[in-house]
């Protein structure tokens, strides 16, 4: 199991290598548009998640629903699938959610969120279940289906909302019933500046829940083990008697159904925002992509780097008090993922590295490892 | 001027936990063809690579006509005059012959390609060695031993006079093995000097003049070919006596623990036969042996009885229960044992250490798994115990990324795993191809042991010599069809030969 440990370290260190070149390329992006102000509006970028205790539940709010589609896409990479379709899963699950906490004001108030937390996994995994069969059955690229699954859902969601749940006065969805709001756990009188309080609540310590499960099925768990032979080698699985179209199809729901809670944990946090009428496939859905990928599709990889993709976020919007445009911000996130996809490369390098070290280590101490 | 072309002089060379050259030195003579013998694993390929500049060594010097030269990379190795057949070879598959020899060394006139010059020389190396070419083929279109020709080709158009031969002949048939030997010979006798890295003694003794044997990365020997028996120099390379012959008694046959009744597979595309109608059995405590050519149907055979394929017709009974759509986790664990054609493809999960891997066909079972979570201690302890039982070796045991293990011991490690579940039909197809003396030897005890000890062992072989060595019962497949059964003790390999090439069917 030592070995396990040494490949998640140089993980990690290649995902911070990645961080300090993004943050790096970032000031230098602030220096060309205003070389006078570049260090303050660096300087609140950086702080800007931690300068008072509201910020910081803001950066916990905004890291759940990514932690949530970021999960989806590293379950779904383990057996060697790649979710694009965390949009129309994301979508399809605040839907589902945001219907249930609208309508079903029947529940019980215990009860209300839980069941529209339910029915948000349900209509992602749905959402994923569908590339999963065609891939499983036909060998149909899941890029190809989950993409247009991303469209199915995105205007099947704008019709049924106006349909079923339209407030013509927000042009979005209503707001679910009181019920059906995610439990504060009493984030709201810890996290606050002055008098408001943040966003966050309850889903934060679900998602983070959802990566330490995670972590658990992929790396402890006979299902784990068998959606990780068959994401290696299709065909070994297979021969081992995994039954591998089965496999395939339930890694899909299951990244479907996380995508979905995702949805529904942030439009279920009272915090005003309904789903709204657009023709744009939802950010937080494809963020989780790079969640994933600078998270190197590890669970409790994928939960820190939620939170820092989040905590740039709200240092962005501090920055726009030295008059920066907040597309800065994205400008600066993207390089960041830029930089995350060379992560890979930084794994290699600061893994041969270690090898080169332990290679000294081994022959002095043949035969000491156990 | 001194006697050697080439000196390797006191190599080292280390990797993380190994130390694959261990003060080797190699000294090649001008116009001999000198054979570099060991085992896998034994630093052969290491040393090669020491040669042609791709690692540099930790200690020792290489000379050059006596003169000491440094090798930083390949292209230093090709101004020196050395080059290397590699065993993949390294020819743009699109390109016509002629364009893949000249590619890299170019004669231009003002941009533009000067092809007839270039042309004329091919031609004439081509006939100077005997290697009839055609220039103007497509390198997709020929055979691999004509490919293997444009490799040589290569070397002799950029003048190299050492030329280092990897492993040439594991992907030829005996009859371009024959041309090969010939070629090399023909490239001695002009002068070049051959260095020809194999594991196997027949091609030493018909083609090298002299031998250096490696053995677990040390130095063991530089012998003369000519007056060494076979039996020694398997001796310096696996370090004890080695039997050539497999010893085993009569097979004492019991119940029929495979029936396969009219099977057939048809092509996914065109409907074609690819197994057809084929009836056998094979009963506990005998080998029963399917040979053939390559591709005729020998594969989709073993991958209809083991599930990989879906059968079209006909019956296959284990053990009296017919598992004709049985699911292959059901055949598995009902008393099947296969080891794969294509252990990269089927055998093994490249990527998982080589606990994991021990484990694939039983991770499920309950001394592994309990509740739906692994037990790791107790995987890593039976990988650690079937390492310890089957000698696998790695470089860091159960831990070891299977990948970076040598095609040898991962073979070891499906055998292990194979074996070890004690099946009552043990399914071996082509269980030694690619392996050493030593790890033939060993597969082969194996296989008669379990023989020996009640199993039914359905082994299928390409190798003629291990058709006739090992099997109780041959079946010769033709073109999808069982057309013989014959009897080892009484068929000579003539006649199984031409029984394989399709005329000897018998008329019914």
């Amino acid at each position: 199991m030592k070995k396990q440990k040494n490949r998640d370290f140089s993980a990690l260190a290649s995902s911070l290598a990645a961080i300090v070149c993004g943050l790096l390329v970032g000031l230098i992006v602030l220096f060309i548009a205003d070389s006078g102000k570049a260090m303050q509006g660096f300087g609140a970028i950086v702080t800007g998640g931690i300068v008072n205790r509201k910020n910081f539940g803001q950066v916990l709010y905004y890291a759940t629903p990514i932690i949530m589609t970021g999960l989806s896409v590293g379950f779904a990479n383990k057996t060697g699938l790649f979710n694009i379709g965390g949009p129309g899963q994301y979508l399809a699950g605040a839907f589902a959610a945001v219907y249930v906490g609208v309508k079903w004001t029947f529940l019980p108030a215990g009860l209300h969120w839980i069941v529209a937390l339910l029915a948000a996994a349900l209509a992602g995994a749905l959402w994923g279940l569908v590339p999963g069969l065609m891939k499983a059955y036909s060998n149909v690229n899941e890029v190809i289906t989950c993409i247009m699954m991303n469209y199915i859902g995105l205007n099947m969601v704008n019709l049924l909302v106006r349909q079923l749940l339209f407030d013509q006065a927000r042009n979005q969805s209503r707001q679910p019933a009181a019920t059906a709001v995610l439990p504060k756990m009493g984030f709201d009188k810890f996290f606050v500046a002055g008098a408001t309080p943040s966003s966050v609540n309850i889903g934060i310590l679900l998602a983070m829940l959802m990566g330490v499960v995670m972590y658990i099925v992929v790396n402890k768990t006979k299902f784990g083990y068998e959606l990780k032979a068959c994401g290696y080698n299709r065909d070994a699985a297979k021969y081992a008697g995994v039954d591998e179209k089965r496999s395939i199809v339930l890694s899909m729901v299951i990244a479907g159904a996380l995508a979905g809670i995702g949805g529904a944990l942030y439009y279920l946090s009272g915090a005003g925002t309904g789903i709204p009428l657009t023709d744009e496939l939802a950010a937080e859905g494809f963020n989780g992509i790079p969640v994933a990928l600078l998270g190197m599709s590890h669970p409790i990889g994928i939960v820190f780097s939620g939170i820092f993709i989040s905590y740039l976020k709200v240092g962005g919007q501090s920055m726009q008090a030295f008059g920066f445009a907040p597309q800065i911000i994205d400008i600066i996130t993207s390089v960041i993922i830029y930089f995350a996809a060379f992560a890979l490369f930084f794994k290699l390098v600061i893994g041969r590295m270690r090898r080169r070290k332990e290679e000294n280590g081994v022959i002095k101490a043949k035969g000491g490892e156990e | 001027m001194s006697e050697y072309v080439i000196e390797m002089c006191d190599i080292v060379k280390e990797f993380p936990g190994i130390i694959a050259n261990d003060h080797i030195t190699l000294q090649l003579k001008k116009g001999e063809i000198h054979a570099l013998l060991g085992e896998n694993g034994a630093g052969k390929s290491t040393l090669m690579s020491v040669l042609f500049g791709m690692y540099q060594p930790e200690h020792g010097v290489i000379k050059k006509d006596g003169q000491e030269v440094k090798i930083k990379d390949p292209n230093d190795a090709n101004r020196l005059g050395i080059g290397m057949v590699h065993q993949h070879f390294k020819l743009v598959h699109n390109f016509t012959v002629l364009e893949n020899i000249i590619l890299g060394v170019e004669t231009v006139k003002g941009g533009l390609l000067k092809m007839d010059d270039a042309r004329k020389r091919v031609v004439e190396l081509s006939e100077q060695y005997g290697l009839s070419v055609d220039p103007d083929a497509i390198i997709e279109d020929i055979t691999v031993g004509m490919q293997q020709r444009v490799e040589i080709l290569k070397m002799l158009y950029r003048e190299n006079e050492i030329l280092i031969f990897d492993e040439p002949t594991a992907v030829l048939t005996p009859q371009e093995i024959e041309e090969l030997m010939k070629i090399m010979k023909n490239l001695a006798k002009e002068g070049k000097s051959i260095l020809f890295i194999t594991h196997k003694l027949n091609e030493i003794k018909a083609a090298a003049d002299r031998c250096t044997v490696l053995r677990k990365g040390k130095y063991i020997g530089t012998i003369d070919v000519a007056p060494a028996s076979k039996e020694e120099m398997s001796e310096m390379m696996v370090g004890r006596k080695v039997s050539l012959q497999v010893e085993k008694s009569d097979a004492a046959c019991g119940e029929k623990v495979l029936e396969v009744e009219g099977l057939s597979v048809h092509s996914k595309v065109g409907g074609k036969h690819l197994v057809k109608d084929v009836t056998f059995n094979v009963r506990r405590g005998e080998i029963v042996c399917v040979a053939g050519i390559d591709g005729n149907g020998q594969t989709e055979l073993v991958q209809a009885i083991t599930g990989l394929m879906k059968i079209d017709a006909g019956k296959v009974v284990l053990k009296g229960e017919d598992i004709t759509n049985a699911h292959i986790r059901k055949r598995n664990t009902s008393g099947l044992g296969h080891i794969p054609e294509d252990r990269h493809k089927h055998g093994l999960v490249l990527d998982y250490p080589l606990a994991y891997n021990m484990v694939l066909q039983r991770y499920f079972e309950p001394q592994f798994c309990n509740h739906g979570f692994l037990k790791f201690d107790e995987i890593y302890r039976y990988s650690d115990a079937l390492i310890e039982k089957f000698d696998v070796r790695s470089g860091q045991g159960s831990d070891t990324i299977v990948r970076s293990m040598s095609g040898g011991n991962q073979q070891k490690a499906i055998v292990a795993r194979e074996i070890d579940r004690n099946p009552d039909l043990l399914i071996a197809v082509q269980p030694t191809r690619g392996l050493d003396v030593g790890a033939i030897e060993y597969i082969h005890k194996q296989l008669v042991k379990e023989r020996d000890e009640g199993r039914g062992i359905l082994l299928v072989s390409l190798e003629l010599d291990e058709v006739m060595n090992l099997s109780d019962r041959i079946l010769v497949m033709y073109e999808g069809e069982i057309v013989a059964e014959l009897d080892p003790k009484t068929v000579t390999v003539q006649e199984l030969g031409l029984y394989m090439a399709g005329s000897g069917k018998k008329e019914a």
